[in-house]
């Protein structure tokens, strides 16, 4: 294991007998775990050969929080907060997964309204969350001014979060039984007022950076990663999608109302990071969608069903999944019948994602590697728990 | 497939295992020593194709130690999940590397989270946690952090 402080250092002549493939030339590098690119702190020990990777060893932890262990003497109201602090651009979506496990467990049914409600703010989450993977992406490869457009939509969903949820990043809105509290009164104004500026910008987007010619050179068979690759390592959402594979929660063990909505499940087939960055640019479209066939009918009725005050689940197992903007996150509660989980594990998808970084890169350069990385959309927090 | 067909395809193959039908899924419980091979015929056999292990995990019963295998398959979208008993002092257990890379990440986790030891593994050591770690169990129930320590 490389120490921190060793931050650049030519590997000593080791005989290649001892130390498998390593060679004399080879340099080992540290990128992070302060590095912009790794948008957040995820250290990579990166394996030069020259200017080709030749392996990458992720040494995570920076940010670990044993949120696992913290759930483990929470009880099921409270645990699901924890659950924000983990993809913080998906909170909703994380939230939704616990809030639907714990109703999977004690079998409540949640109203039609608060349903609505919830798939509205999932899908606004995910654009939002697209959004600034978008602009980083840019700037990761060198365009500046896509973070500051991207940026400057995503606030006006912050917006409209704040004045229904009251926070704009770890909302925390979804409960057992439901949201935690009724729609503003101007949400629906809003989101339309949204939706008429996100659609003449969205289209400004392909222009911008789709269209680019210097960022489709930087992003085009870059970071390949083959079908059977992608399920192997377990790589959900856009990751895996890029790839061909069709794994989206939403369609293939839809939850919620996802089963009585249109969209388009985006798949790509070149597998690489333009493909990756396909998926998402035409989720950014089908969210929007979504967002259009709700907002207009919204049904009247309880945001809430009534539920006991102290929650308590029957011994047993319960799993739930969802398609976070990031791939499939899943909640595993272990419960022997009291008021806090016995063991919850979670299962985020940038933890797996990450595992097939290491695979995408070998061979590759060194300067595409952050391609590569912004292209996976990793949320380090989401990753170290 | 459904769960009916499921178990009695399982039992067909490997006559040895309990199976439990409570939860939504079906419930696998095998002897660790049976593992590598039926994992190896879940992964390979045309009718079950269970390429993709969503979740693998540990959970410390205080008397023993349960090792939990998510397993979906993309193509069929079945889902089962196989668990697998283990001691608490001598945890070990065949790795599944081979057939599920995601499960080289996980197993680290495992392993420095719960000290399980994973039987050929291509490189097992720490992964979240840092350097000298090894020995405590942070996970297991009868973990003591006097500083750190979150009571509620």
């Amino acid at each position: 294991m490389y120490r921190e402080t060793e931050i650049i250092r030519p590997v000593p002549k080791i005989p290649a007998s001892e130390n498998g493939s390593r060679e004399a030339d080879d340099l080992v590098i540290n990128i992070g775990p302060q590095h912009p690119s790794t948008h957040g702190v995820l250290h990579l020990v990166v394996t030069l050969n020259g200017e080709t990777i030749k392996k990458i060893e992720p040494h995570l932890g920076y940010i670990h929080r044993s949120i696992e262990k913290m759930c483990e003497s929470l009880t099921y109201r409270q645990f699901i907060y924890t659950t924000s602090r983990m993809d913080y651009l998906s909170a909703h979506i994380n939230n939704l997964c616990c809030a639907m496990c714990v109703e999977k467990g004690m079998q409540i049914e949640v109203p039609e309204r608060a349903q609505v409600i919830r798939v509205l703010m999932s899908e606004l989450t995910r654009i939002a969350s697209h959004l600034l993977w978008w602009g980083a992406l840019a700037m990761d490869v060198g365009a500046i001014t896509p973070f500051f457009h991207a940026f400057r939509e995503r606030e006006v969903i912050n917006d409209i979060m704040e004045e229904t949820c009251g926070a704009r990043l770890t909302m925390n809105y979804m409960v057992p039984g439901g949201v935690m509290f009724d729609l503003h009164p101007n949400f629906q104004k809003h989101v339309h007022e949204f939706i008429d500026l996100f659609k003449s910008k969205i289209d400004e987007y392909d222009e911008l950076v789709t269209n680019n010619v210097i960022f489709q050179a930087r992003t085009k068979n870059i970071g390949m990663l083959s079908y059977e690759d992608a399920i192997s390592y377990g790589c959900t959402g856009a990751a895996a999608r890029g790839s061909g594979v069709s794994c989206d929660i939403r369609k293939i063990y839809p939850y919620s109302i996802y089963n009585k909505l249109e969209f388009d499940e985006c798949i790509e087939y070149a597998c690489d990071s333009f493909a990756r960055y396909m998926v998402r640019m035409r989720e950014l479209r089908q969210s929007l969608s979504i967002v259009e066939q709700l907002i207009e009918n919204i049904p009247q009725g309880d945001f809430q069903a009534k539920t006991k005050a102290v929650l308590k689940l029957p011994k047993g197992e319960f799993y739930s999944r969802v398609e976070t903007a990031r791939g499939e996150f899943g909640v595993y509660i272990v419960s022997e019948g009291g008021t806090t989980p016995y063991r919850i594990k979670f299962r985020s998808p940038g933890f797996s994602n990450l595992s097939a970084l290491d695979h995408m890169a070998r061979g590759q350069k060194i300067g595409d590697l952050v391609a590569m990385m912004g292209s996976l959309d990793l949320v380090i927090p989401d990753i170290d728990r | 497939m459904t769960n009916e067909e499921l178990k009695s395809e399982l039992l067909q193959i490997q006559p040895v295992i309990t199976v439990d039908e409570t939860g939504e899924w079906l419930n696998v419980n095998i002897e660790s020593k049976d593992w590598p091979s039926f994992a190896k015929q879940l992964h390979d056999k045309e009718n079950l194709f269970f390429n993709y292990l969503f979740c693998l995990t540990c959970v410390d019963w205080k008397t023993h130690l349960t090792m939990v295998y998510h397993l979906s398959s993309l193509r069929f979208h079945h889902n089962i999940v196989v668990k697998s008993k283990l001691e608490r002092n001598n945890a070990e257990i065949e790795t599944v590397c081979n057939l599920w890379k995601t499960a080289e990440f996980h197993e680290r986790e495992v392993y420095e989270m719960f000290g399980v030891n994973f039987i050929n593994h291509p490189d097992l050591r720490l992964l979240i946690l840092p350097d000298g770690w090894e020995g405590k169990n942070p996970l297991r129930k009868d973990y003591e952090d006097s500083i750190n320590m979150i009571k509620l």
